[in-house]
């Protein structure tokens, strides 16, 4: 089964356009850009025989969506979700931002680069994350350090859904809305998948829009595997920033362990490691849904 | 100490503009001087105390010197694992204010008390705890603080008065020689010593007080007097674990000092299950009062 099928199961389009945001040839920049940073974690995770694999691949497209789709050079990005920094890793090597020979020490002894972010090592993580439910509050505050510095600097926030069990998020919430903060983009991995079992077996959530509506965010749904999707939730979030001051929150609608058979929509894509013969079938798997999505022959 | 703080804190502000200042929406008839002096350098980010410590993280990795103001017990253990990991870990300089340190806030009861604030504040790494005696030292903390590039706890208390000359604030302090017995202590509880006006037991008191914690090396005088009286008592108003008396036993182990009879007063929570003033608090710890008159005289009667 190819991504493509995949995608017409899930969420209906995955065509470059389909969904109103980013030319095709942008699409494709950034279809290529995600494969390679996945071979990148996934080359890690192999070499390592390390878990949240699922994670990274829930996330991936949501971080070269805003590297390489929103972002300016002085913006600061948080990856709340920690334990999906393999991804951020693998993205910080595809932009030039970290030696791509650090990745060989991924898990190993005495390396820069732990299972989750590392305290005070990368410019690029600011801070050590992972311990969930600390990453909106500080990206709020350092969003209101720089107002006040007088820098029109922004701050992204990539929080995971299960992490919205946090009450802390709650009153990250809470103080985004009320200062109606406009540089500061939130956005929520929604996999629906949390430690235990789905996040509404677990401890429901349901309706997360409504419930960030009504604390006063400007709320956009968007498929985070798809980047017109994630572009035309861009477009939306600028247009209504222009207009007004208020908060905006992307709930981003993706799949664990995102584009790999044995491994969607399941618990297990967040703790156990591929064996080789996994390895290889990841990558088969991923090179096909590559070539189809980008109209290529897989060769 | 809150007005003496105040008053700090805007002396500061005039000093240098890169304060932002933080409650966690309490300090009514007390901040409004700070509120209007700080201007959008002043928060007041709500009864929200996780969020609260790592807005001020953030806003420290700005290069905002960030003070955060709350009771004690609200901003030292309702947000411990953000001040761990967001203000220790990454070095920044926030600087954490606790009003009503020990049994500080009385009747309140005890889910206002802060009895193990010290203890699990000197446990973090790159912090430094700050406990001013005299109403006096409450300004030249803040300064130091101000000065200080690590993370800090400053443990704001009701004010006990010492009679005498106090020297200026310090990590070590002798505020007075004494014939037999040396008392140490932290914050304003050493002043219910004084308060006893028993000048016969005064005269057999060597009186020490601690400011900063984690504590540096014991002083070659205190060392000294150590060796000469060899009977200690340590006097605070928090739990024994992990309070002064733990810090101190280590010090002495590890600089050979063995007195002959150590002694730690401190506080015992709630030992008859009923709730009063701090002064009422401290006595039934044993910290003040008749109470405290009695176990110090049993020590010096060795």
């Amino acid at each position: 089964m190819s991504l493509d099928d995949e995608r017409s199961e899930s969420d209906g389009s995955f065509s470059p356009g389909a969904n109103g945001g980013g030319s095709s040839t942008e699409l494709v920049r950034l279809a290529d850009r995600v494969f390679s940073v996945k071979k990148r974690f996934l080359a890690m995770y192999k070499r390592a025989n390390a878990g949240h694999v699922g994670s990274s691949l829930s996330c991936a497209e949501l971080l070269v969506f805003l590297k390489y789709a929103w972002m300016r050079d002085d913006d600061t990005f948080i990856l709340s979700k920690g334990h999906a920094v393999a991804a951020l890793y693998a993205l910080l090597v595809e932009a030039n931002l970290l030696d791509p020979r650090q990745l060989d020490t991924f898990y190993g002894e005495g390396t820069l680069l732990p299972a989750l972010p590392p305290v005070n090592a990368l410019e690029e993580i600011p801070f050590a994350t992972g311990s969930l439910g600390h990453g909106l509050s500080l990206c709020v505050g350092m969003a209101l350090g720089a107002a006040l510095n007088r820098r029109p600097r922004r701050f992204f926030c990539l929080t995971s859904d299960g992490e919205l069990d946090e009450g802390s998020i709650w009153e990250a919430a809470l103080f985004l809305a009320h200062r109606k903060l406009d540089n500061v983009v939130w956005l929520i991995d929604r996999n629906r998948i949390q430690g235990m079992g789905s996040t509404e077996e677990v401890l429901a959530l349901e309706p997360v829009d409504a419930k960030l509506r009504a604390f006063g965010f400007h709320v956009v749904v968007a498929q985070g595997h798809d980047f017109a999707s994630l572009l035309a939730a861009r477009d939306e979030c600028l247009r209504v920033q222009a207009a007004r001051r208020v908060p905006v929150a992307i709930i981003a609608n993706t799949i664990k362990g995102n584009g790999i058979r044995h491994m969607e929509d399941t618990v297990a894509s967040h703790y156990l490691p591929m064996d080789d013969a996994q390895y290889r079938q990841v990558l088969d798997e991923l090179t096909r849904a590559h070539a189809a999505a980008t109209g290529r022959n897989a060769g | 100490m809150r007005d003496e703080f105040v008053r700090a804190m805007l002396a500061l502000h005039e000093e240098r503009r890169d304060l932002v200042f933080i409650t966690g929406d309490v300090g009514y008839m007390a901040l409004e001087g700070i509120e209007a002096a700080f201007g959008e350098r002043f928060i007041n980010a709500g009864v929200a105390e996780q969020n609260m410590v790592s807005l001020a993280a953030g806003l420290a990795r700005e290069g905002h010197q960030t003070w955060l103001y709350s009771i004690a017990p609200f901003v030292v253990l309702r947000p411990y694992e953000q001040i761990r990991t967001d203000v220790c870990l990454h070095e920044l300089p926030v600087k954490l204010v606790g009003n009503g340190g020990g049994y500080g806030y009385g009747i309140m009861g005890a889910t206002h008390h802060a009895l193990e604030d010290v203890g699990v504040m000197r446990a973090l790494p790159n912090m430094r705890v700050y406990l001013p005696l005299t109403a006096t030292d409450v300004d030249q903390a803040v300064t130091l603080m101000a000065a200080d590039p690590l993370a800090n706890y400053l443990r704001l208390n009701t004010v006990v008065p010492i009679s005498g000359e106090v020297a200026p604030f310090a990590p070590w302090r002798r505020l007075k020689s004494g014939r037999t017995t040396v008392v140490i202590g932290m914050g304003p509880v050493l002043g219910n010593v004084y308060e006893l006006a028993d000048q016969e037991l005064l005269d057999e008191l060597e009186i020490w007080s601690v400011g900063t914690l984690p504590l540096e090396d014991l002083p070659v005088e205190l060392v000294a007097s150590l060796a000469e009286k060899r009977r200690v008592v340590i006097i605070e108003e928090h739990y024994r674990a992990c309070g002064l008396a733990e810090s101190l036993s280590h010090l002495f182990l590890r600089q050979g000092v063995c007195p002959r009879s150590f002694t730690s007063l401190h506080a015992k929570g709630y030992p008859s299950g009923r709730y009063g003033s701090q002064r009422w608090h401290q006595e039934e710890s044993g910290l003040a009062g008749q109470p405290l008159r009695a176990q110090l005289q049993q020590v010096v009667r060795g």
